[in-house]
């Protein structure tokens, strides 16, 4: 039994570890400006030979061969980075080893106050931390991974589902916090107590428009813990990513519109033919180089390893020239990820998909780290400027204008909505608007011309600071207390996949009967032009393939997989049968043994069917692995056995421990990496198998 | 001309106009805004060409999309109940009525009989898709049927049937080798049917 004082001993270790990398890192200082002879760094020039003749010993100095010599400069930058990337990373290693902080605490704030400590430390010896949360080097390589990550790992379904209220939010929301706020800030300073009256009403506009944009990061840090339901998910999800181009738009024209002494009613025009330039220019851009991407993919069947690469050019690609049109780069990398994903998962071999998967969600990991680990940072080490009045009232008109907001908002929606959104939804809505990094950034860049810009970065940064310690420490109790509906995971049985479409089909066809058209006709409409047109486009190997029929070669591939998994793993015939009941998660009764016994022989039979049916195909390929097919089937035949065996209740099976281990000693050399081009199963195509099968891994 | 209505039980004979028609609607069986009865009763008429107040099967045959969905043929069966050969206005809205979302603002009173578009109602109607015999349960020979006319071209026989033995031994609990209402039920606990099976704009 562990006790608390390993525990501990294991966290000390990994915070010296994390302070020594700090000290270590700090003779490093700023990354951007490379000084011109960093300290502890010995320059040494190569030894020079005279034209005339060879010569042992270098003339100039006439001193001997340097045996051991150090060139720091060469190296900074890189290195720097490295060290950094590292310490964040170690934080992260570190809060798991005690693991009731991250259930209650979500890792941003512990990224942050990791940050703060390491803020002050650099403070307190004068370093510059790197400029990371600087305009360019985080919009042009911090953001886009999150983005990626995001846009790439959405739900589809429920997202085109909800995607008139997740516009409504975004679009309308924002544009209603930004000038709620900006509005009653501007009424705020003229009251003369807070001596904030040189800040006038387009730079009010102005900062209202940086800060009440929700931000992607934050909130998917905070809820991909919390299971709400999926609606309220979605529209969440979707609000924060979509609001972008409301806040692009804004942001210009405030900066622009801040220089100017007067405001047309042209430029409110322009600005709003501007916004639908930016929105659906986005989108536009993410669906044209999606396409491209999954156009590509069709031809990559001999260039295997380079597969995933194109994935994320083509998605930076995306990003990098909405950024060159200033249109809403956000939108345009997470259209461009819905839009491939579905294509290219299609065409790529199972190792690029996985490896695609598992590279987004590495990048958008590392990011979100340094992203709060820097706000952390230079929360100490910028300039602050302190105003009481000004920043509380800026955080309590932010929470009451998007309390408002989504009030009115979803008044006005729920009519048009299948599942209307009660009060707790509503309450989570609100309550789930986090600011972050993206409006310190911009505030960052905020021109120099603004006399307060300190003002704004220090209350930008009690923003964050609030929402995301205070509302993102305080969301999951509230979650729990207020008992809003939660989502059910693990829908993944047949009976559910073809109920669903039986039903699917019975509302089309009823809506068809009524003479009424909603989302299913144009979700129909949209899925017959997909077969026709796009598929053969797109995809190299194109088979129109039912969800159904896909689900169930999932589900069979994960069963045969498990299978696999016990009898390579744990011997121990004790927890045998409790390792088999995990193995059928189908059998619903399986607490009783006997029904256990019938579904295991049942799903057996199945199993071995297929197993045979894996040996009749084989016939075609015969020279391919017959021996890893018999290995397969002598696995299947003999876990038949003990099923037979055990229609006696469960005690008797484990009084004869040692019949069960005779079974079960096969070499483990079975490894879950089948490649699937070593068997042919029929009507169960190699690489849709096994790249069906990874996916769900 | 007279349609004979049953008021709980007991059979009232009533000579129909339109306006009678949508009024007894909203009243007796469901509290529908007029205007959805005005637009269905619209409706109705368009398909019923031949003005007998009464739809036949042909008669709904003759919407084009309807005939192309796979389960076309079950959805229009649902309508007529079993020996009736032609269904009247009352009880096409009383079908339709099934789709409605539920109303979670008015508590469940045990006396009065289930409401049309509770979950329950509207699993059983589901289930009725599948059990064109109405023995109560769904057989492997009826699942077939269905799977085979949604998956139409798309797998062979053999696969059809891998498919149903699986779907079969998932839920059967009782392993009588079909699933009854109750087992149906049980697998669909975790799923919202209420918003699945719910048309909007019959709200």
């Amino acid at each position: 039994m562990r006790t608390m004082g390993g525990f501990s001993q294991m966290k000390l270790a990994v915070n010296f570890l994390t302070i020594g990398l700090v000290i270590l890192s700090l003779p490093c200082g700023s990354y951007t400006e490379i000084p011109p002879k960093p300290p502890g760094s010995v320059t040494v020039l190569p030894p020079v030979k005279p034209a005339g003749g060879p010569q042992a010993f270098p003339d100039a100095e006439n001193s001997n061969l340097p045996v051991f010599t150090m060139d720091y400069a060469r190296i900074q930058v890189p290195f720097e980075v490295t060290l950094w990337v590292l310490l964040a990373s170690f934080a992260k290693i570190g809060f798991h080893v005690y693991h009731k902080i991250t259930f209650w605490v979500p890792e941003s704030c512990l990224l942050i106050s990791i940050g703060l400590i390491v803020g002050a430390i650099m403070h307190s010896v004068h370093e510059e931390p790197p400029a990371v949360l600087s305009y360019n080097v985080f919009f042009l390589f911090m953001l886009p991974p999150i983005v990626l990550e995001s846009g790439y790992f959405m739900p589809t379904r429920p997202f085109f589902e909800n995607v008139g209220t997740v516009l409504w939010f975004a679009v309308v929301g924002t544009l209603w916090n930004s000038i709620g706020i900006g509005m009653s800030l501007y009424a705020v300073c003229q009251i003369e107590a807070f001596e904030v009256q040189d800040i006038n009403l387009q730079e009010n506009m102005l900062f209202a428009a940086i800060i009440s944009a929700v931000d992607p990061v934050a909130v998917l840090s905070v809820f991909e813990d919390v299971s709400v339901n999926e609606q309220l998910y979605i529209v969440v999800f979707g609000e924060c990513l979509f609001n972008d181009a409301v806040t692009v738009v804004l942001y210009n024209m405030f900066i622009f519109v801040a220089d100017m002494p007067v405001v047309e009613p042209v430029d409110v025009f322009l600005g709003v033919a501007r916004f639908f330039v930016v929105g659906l220019g986005g989108m536009g851009f993410g669906v044209i180089f999606g396409f491209v991407a999954s156009f590509t993919t069709r031809f990559t069947s001999n260039v295997r390893e380079i597969e995933p690469l194109f994935i994320f050019m083509y998605s930076y690609l995306a990003y990098l020239v909405a950024e060159l049109f200033s249109i809403s780069s956000i939108m345009a990398i997470v259209t461009c990820a819905l839009t491939m994903k579905y294509y290219v998962e299609e065409n790529v071999s199972q190792r690029s998909c996985t490896t695609i998967r598992h590279v987004v969600k590495m990048l958008g990991t590392i990011s979100e780290t340094l992203i709060f680990f820097f706000l952390g940072v230079v929360t100490i080490t910028t300039e602050h400027e302190w105003n009481w009045g000004y920043i509380m009232f800026t955080l309590l008109l932010a929470l009451v204008w998007r309390g408002l907001g989504v009030l009115v908002l979803t008044q006005i929606i729920n009519p048009f909505r299948t599942i209307p959104f009660n009060f707790k939804d509503q309450f989570i809505l609100g309550y789930g608007g986090l600011r972050g990094a993206i409006s310190f950034a911009l505030v960052f860049t905020l021109p120099d011309s603004i006399g307060r810009k300190k003002l704004f970065v220090t209350t930008t940064i009690c923003m964050i600071m609030f929402t995301v310690f205070i509302q993102g420490i305080s969301i999951r109790p509230l979650i729990e207390f207020i008992n809003v509906r939660r989502t059910n995971r693990n829908l993944e049985t047949i009976n559910v996949e073809i109920h669903s479409r039986l039903i699917e089909h019975t509302i089309a066809g009823v809506e068809d009967l009524c003479g009424q058209w909603s989302h299913y006709y144009w979700k129909d409409k949209f899925l017959k032009f997909n077969n026709r047109i796009l598929r053969k486009i797109l995809i190299r190997d194109n088979r129109a393939e039912s969800s159904i029929v896909a689900l169930y070669k999932k589900l069979e591939l994960q069963n045969a997989m498990e299978i696999l998994d016990t009898v390579s793993g744990d011997i121990n015939a004790g927890s045998s049968i409790v390792s088999l009941q995990y193995v059928y998660p189908l059998c619903p009764s399986s607490s009783c043994s006997f029904s256990l016994s019938l579904s295991l022989s049942l799903s057996l039979s199945l199993s071995l069917s297929l197993s045979l049916s894996f040996a009749f195909s084989l016939a075609c390929s015969p020279s391919l692995s017959f021996s890893f097919l018999s290995r397969i089937t002598l696995y299947f035949v003999p876990l038949i056995f003990p099923s037979i065996l055990t229609s006696l209740p469960v005690p008797a099976a484990e009084k004869h421990p040692h019949r069960m281990m005779l079974f079960w000693k096969f070499p483990p050399d079975m490894t879950l990496g089948i490649q699937a081009n070593e068997f042919n199963l029929g009507f169960i195509r190699p690489e849709n198998l096994v790249s069906h099968g990874l996916r769900v891994l | 001309m007279h349609i004979v209505i049953k008021l709980f039980g007991v059979p009232l004979s009533c000579p129909i106009t339109n306006s009678m028609n949508i009024w007894f609607s909203c009243f007796l069986f469901i509290i529908v805004t007029p205007a959805h009865i005005v637009r269905l009763y619209d409706r109705f008429e368009a398909l019923d060409k031949e003005k007998t107040g009464h739809l036949r099967p042909q008669d709904f045959g003759a919407i084009n999309r309807l005939a192309m969905n796979p389960i076309g043929d079950r959805i229009i069966g649902a309508f007529f109940s079993p020996g009736q050969e032609t269904v009247d206005f009352h009880s096409f809205v009383r079908i339709l009525a099934h789709f409605r979302p539920a109303d979670k603002k008015h508590p469940k009173d045990p006396s009065m009989p289930e409401p049309v578009n509770s979950r329950t109602s509207k699993l059983k109607f589901a289930f009725q898709l599948y059990d064109q015999d109405k023995d109560g349960k769904i057989s492997r020979a009826e699942l077939l049927q269905v799977l085979r006319s949604m998956l139409e071209m798309q797998v062979t026989e053999e696969q059809l049937e891998s498919i149903a033995d699986r779907t079969i031994q998932e839920a059967d609990l009782d392993n009588d080798d079909a699933i009854s209402f109750e087992e149906f039920r049980k697998s669909l606990e975790k799923v919202n049917i209420d918003h699945k099976m719910s048309i909007r704009f019959l709200r």
